[in-house]
């Protein structure tokens, strides 16, 4: 066993843990922090994407004892309080999700983007930089533009992530 | 109640919690005590299982229990079933091999149940299952459609030619005679390639057994819980129907996979009592990749025979469809009754004859996928008509258009009875959005560049809201296919509605409450819609087939005028009015002609506290259900145009535009249908050009993760041009056809009648990889290399 210290949406945590814990096992099984979801086991869909020291990470092949001494940040903590994130809220505006499963990585994807990249993004950009991020219901036709309205709205209004 | 009811894009009020990761699938859920259940699978496509060695699995740390199917046969369990019988064309019955839930002597596919380990964690079953030791005698593998009927590889001993049914459908002497007289004649042969449903959610159980009161409770991953508890109690005999739940909580996407009952559920319920302790099971993609039921797999010789007027008069067909090595619940049907009565397309054709020959192979199972038989009929149709059209060198529009069915009801060769349609409308719609006027502007754009572009059309029907249950019942199905509801109204007025149906990204939650807030005049907030569970909803036949809006929402509405007919008779009392003169409107109960009128609320808790009348006079509360059953399916259809540009010095196909005109007839919600319809295109291009489920000689699936099998992604698609045109459907009280599958089904012909438009070939096998479409590009070209 090993021991792994993070701060995770803010909270410092510490706990005692098989070595080959996947981080995406440490958010949902021991913190219980289930909207991080596991959609594949070769980091190709996107379902798991967290930030770990403010970027992108896929939660799904990255081990708990990687993100020792980090900060990281779920969908549960992208937002302060009761407000959506302006990405959530674009993705709700633009009906940018349909079974809502890879929706959370798909926004912490997203969110990554307009950090990186800023908020006027093209449509070509957003559709090469969802690259590793699978979605089955949507086309992608919605999520696209729920990204490029949310990243104009990130942009427009600073927004404070919990975490970082 | 304008701006939430029928007809406005309301925004989800499921979102909320799917946006801030509050969903609770089934993996989400962590049950007290529960332990971890990994399945030992097969690695051959076809053995014998001589011996399975688990002691030193079973000494491993954490180990609960290993279990085999010597277990479940001493334990008396049941195997899976195919809920679909078919008959051969001599009349006899299908021939369906056992299908235990773990395997009893011999293995038949690559992934196929051996054993279950349960164990305190997760890892520790994992590590045990790698440590069970199975001695197999592996045996030839048959796995190709075209090769499996008699190949020698016996599947099952019950169909030792691997022919589960040789089923036929139309009139097959009328259809002769027509090929007889035709003029011309175009010939293909197609291949409907093998799909795997991927939703992003795989498949999890989770098993639970309560000594105390006897009751079993399995959570998960369904588009169907009443069903799975039926199948689970009546036919596999792991539970009393009325002491086992089943509730499908959030479920992430299923495209059909999610209908079915399969062995890992199944296993997760039994085991729970076994080994006394919830017992829950996960699976992971290449486990979804070996075992969820995939879709597809036809190989068809079509025909299409036209007279000199270039009007059709006869389609013949021969398919061979793959079942895979088990018939999956609903599978039988899937490439005979979901798929040839759909031959016609949007055609009138006299004479239309099809045979299906269903095959076993040593292949996961094949079932319903979305759409379900219609891609695979559309599929033929509509390669079938692009290239008669070019072969006659007329514009595929122009042929499409004479050769529309024009007059409704319009009965087919091949059993359906169309309603209502208009199909010119949604091509000339199509056209217009598309701009196919300035398509050959663009194709000399293209070529400008070095690029070839290709314009392809589809023009496709499907039978929705299955279906009358006299009907299916009539053709071999072993369920009724109606739908059940209840609205509960509560004292202050808020609803519960209780619905059969199950959600598993469609937008229920939205659109039904859309439904009763429109009928019955209350706020949407007030409505809640319930599903997923049987120990809440009474009965249910789930949610596929685009049956929710048409079947499901019937019932919901055939409930609420029950609801409105019971408020009337409170409200007359309440406001001392004879029932007669008791009118309701925009949410008020109004005696006619008078200024006298209560709130839907306020009659509400009238008839709860029910001080104005007496008891025995009407009965107090407000809580009506319904059971829906349809007297037609329904038929929703459409044109979609797909413009495509090739590099032809990569075989890079492009999707440029792609353009969908669909008649779904009344809309509830035309933001979730555009979504639906956005999200079936990505599933029928991912067909089209990159998806295909691949088996080796030897049976390996050697596409089973998302490194090897190619999913649509965002960077292979545009923004689609979505349009629609509506004629109500007449067979049900909201007009409503269904929007579900329309994308996947309409796609695949669209984009290969563009592809090979562009390429100038007659056809190309699906998918159209680069590798394919570069092949076919350079032995076009070679002579014009040469020039």
């Amino acid at each position: 066993m090993a021991i792994v210290s993070m701060t995770v949406n803010g909270k410092p945590v510490t706990a005692d843990i098989d070595p080959r814990t996947l981080l995406v096992e440490f958010l949902r099984e021991h913190l219980r922090l289930t909207g991080t979801h596991v959609g594949c086991d070769t980091s190709q869909c996107g379902a798991c994407v967290v930030h770990m020291n403010g970027a992108a990470v896929k939660a799904c092949t990255t081990l708990a004892m990687q993100a020792d001494g980090t900060t990281v940040t779920t969908i549960e903590g992208l937002a302060s309080g009761a407000d959506l994130h302006p990405m959530q809220a674009a993705f709700r505006e633009h009906h940018g999700l349909q079974c809502g499963y890879c929706t959370p990585g798909m926004i912490m994807t997203a969110v990554d983007m307009v950090n990186r990249l800023g908020g006027d993004l093209s449509e070509e950009t957003i559709r090469t930089e969802l690259e590793g991020n699978i979605c089955r219901c949507t086309g992608y036709h919605n999520i696209v533009r729920a990204v490029e309205t949310g990243a104009k709205a990130m942009v427009g209004a600073p927004v404070r992530q919990a975490a970082e | 109640m304008t701006g939430t009811g029928i007809g406005a894009p309301v925004r989800r009020k499921e979102d909320q919690r799917f946006i801030t990761g509050q969903g609770r699938y089934t993996d989400d859920l962590a049950r007290p005590g529960q332990a971890h259940a990994v399945f030992v699978r097969s690695p051959h496509a076809h053995a014998r299982i001589k011996a399975i060695d688990t002691a030193e699995a079973a000494a491993m740390p954490g180990v609960v229990a290993i279990l085999t199917g010597d277990d479940l046969a001493a334990d008396q369990i049941g195997g899976l079933i195919c809920g679909w019988m078919i008959h051969n064309k001599d009349g006899s019955p299908m021939r369906a091999g056992p299908h235990p839930a773990l395997a009893q002597g011999k293995v038949r596919y690559v992934g196929d149940h051996v054993a279950v380990v349960v164990a305190e964690t997760l890892a520790q079953a994992r590590d045990a299952a790698e440590a069970v030791s199975v001695d197999y005698e592996p045996l030839p593998a048959i796995v190709e459609t075209g090769k499996a009927k008699g190949a020698g590889v016996v599947v099952h001993d019950e169909a030792p030619d691997n022919v589960v049914y040789e089923w036929h459908l139309g009139d097959k002497d009328a259809t002769e005679a027509a090929f007889a007289r035709a003029s011309h004649v175009t010939r293909l042969d197609l291949t409907n390639n093998r799909l795997v449903p991927n939703p992003i959610e795989t498949r999890a159980a989770i098993g639970e057994y309560d000594a105390g009161t006897g009751g079993y409770t399995l959570y998960t991953t369904s588009q169907n819980p009443h069903v799975a508890r039926l199948v689970l109690s009546a036919f596999i005999g792991i539970a009393p129907e009325h002491q086992l739940r089943v509730i499908a909580p959030d479920v992430g996407g299923g495209f059909g996979s999610k209908i079915f009952i399969y062995a890992e559920e199944t296993v997760c319920v039994w085991a729970a009592k076994k080994v006394g302790r919830p017992v829950k099971w996960t699976s992971d993609r290449t486990e979804a990749f070996l075992s969820d039921a995939h879709g597809r797999d036809h190989v068809t010789h079509a025909e299409m025979a036209v007279d000199e007027n270039g009007k059709i008069i006869g389609l013949r067909v021969h398919t061979t469809a793959n079942l895979g090595a088990y018939l999956s619940t609903f599978s039988s049907s899937v490439p005979t009754y979901l798929y040839a009565p759909l031959l016609s397309g949007q055609y009138d054709i006299p004479a239309i004859y099809a045979e299906v020959d269903g095959v076993y192979t040593n292949t996961t199972p094949v079932d319903a996928y979305r759409g379900a038989g219609r891609p695979e009929a559309t599929f033929v149709v509509e390669r079938l008509v692009e290239v008669t059209a070019r072969q006659l060198g007329m514009d595929p529009a122009k042929f499409r258009k004479k050769n529309y069915i024009k007059r409704f009801p319009h009965q087919t060769p091949v059993i359906m009875n169309y309603d209502v349609g208009d199909y010119a409308a949604s091509l000339e719609k199509a056209m217009e959005i598309a701009d196919y006027k300035g398509f050959g502007k663009r194709k000399r754009e293209s070529a400008k560049r070095g690029k070839l572009r290709g314009i392809g059309f589809s023009s496709y029907i499907e039978a929705c809201g299955i279906a009358p249950s006299q009907a299916v019942g009539s053709l071999g199905a072993g369920v009724g296919l109606w739908e059940s509801a209840e609205v509960r109204v509560n004292p202050t007025g808020s609803i519960e509605v209780l619905t059969g149906s199950h959600s598993h990204g469609q937008g229920h939650e939205t659109t039904f409450a859309q439904l009763v807030s429109d009928r019955l005049g209350v706020p949407i907030d007030t409505v809640n819609i319930v599903h997923g569970d049987t120990d809440k909803v009474q009965f249910g036949m789930g949610t596929y087939g685009s049956r929710s809006g048409a079947v499901g929402m019937s019932a919901i509405t055939k409930a609420i005028d029950k609801v409105i007919a019971k408020a009337k008779k409170v409200a007359a009392y309440a406001l001392e009015a004879s029932e007669g003169d008791i009118e309701f409107e925009d949410g008020r109960f109004k005696v006619a002609g008078t200024d006298k009128s209560l709130a839907f609320g306020e009659v509400a808790l009238q008839a709860y506290i029910a001080h104005k009348f007496s008891g025995q006079d009407l009965e107090p509360g407000l809580k009506e259900g319904a059971f829906y059953d349809p007297t037609n399916f329904t038929f929703p259809a459409g044109v979609h145009i797909c413009e495509v540009e090739i590099d032809p010095d990569t075989g890079v196909t492009t999707i440029a535009r792609f353009t969908a005109v669909d008649d779904f007839g009344v809309v509830i919600n035309p933001m979730i249908v555009e979504g639906q319809v956005h999200g079936g295109i990505a599933q029928g291009v991912g067909q089209a050009l990159m998806e295909a489920a691949i088996y080796n000689e030897s049976g390996q699936l050697v596409t089973a993760s998302y490194q090897d099998y190619q999913m649509p992604r965002a960077g292979d698609l545009p923004s689609f041009q979505v349009g629609m045109t509506v004629t109500p459907c007449p067979s049900n009280p909201l007009g409503i056809k269904g929007c579900g599958e329309a994308g996947a089904i309409a796609a695949p012909p669209a984009v290969i009648n563009a592809v090979t438009d562009a390429i100038g070939h007659e056809d190309i096998a699906m998918p159209a990889t680069p590798q394919a479409v570069w092949r076919a590009v350079h032995k076009t070209r070679v002579p014009m290399a040469a020039e």
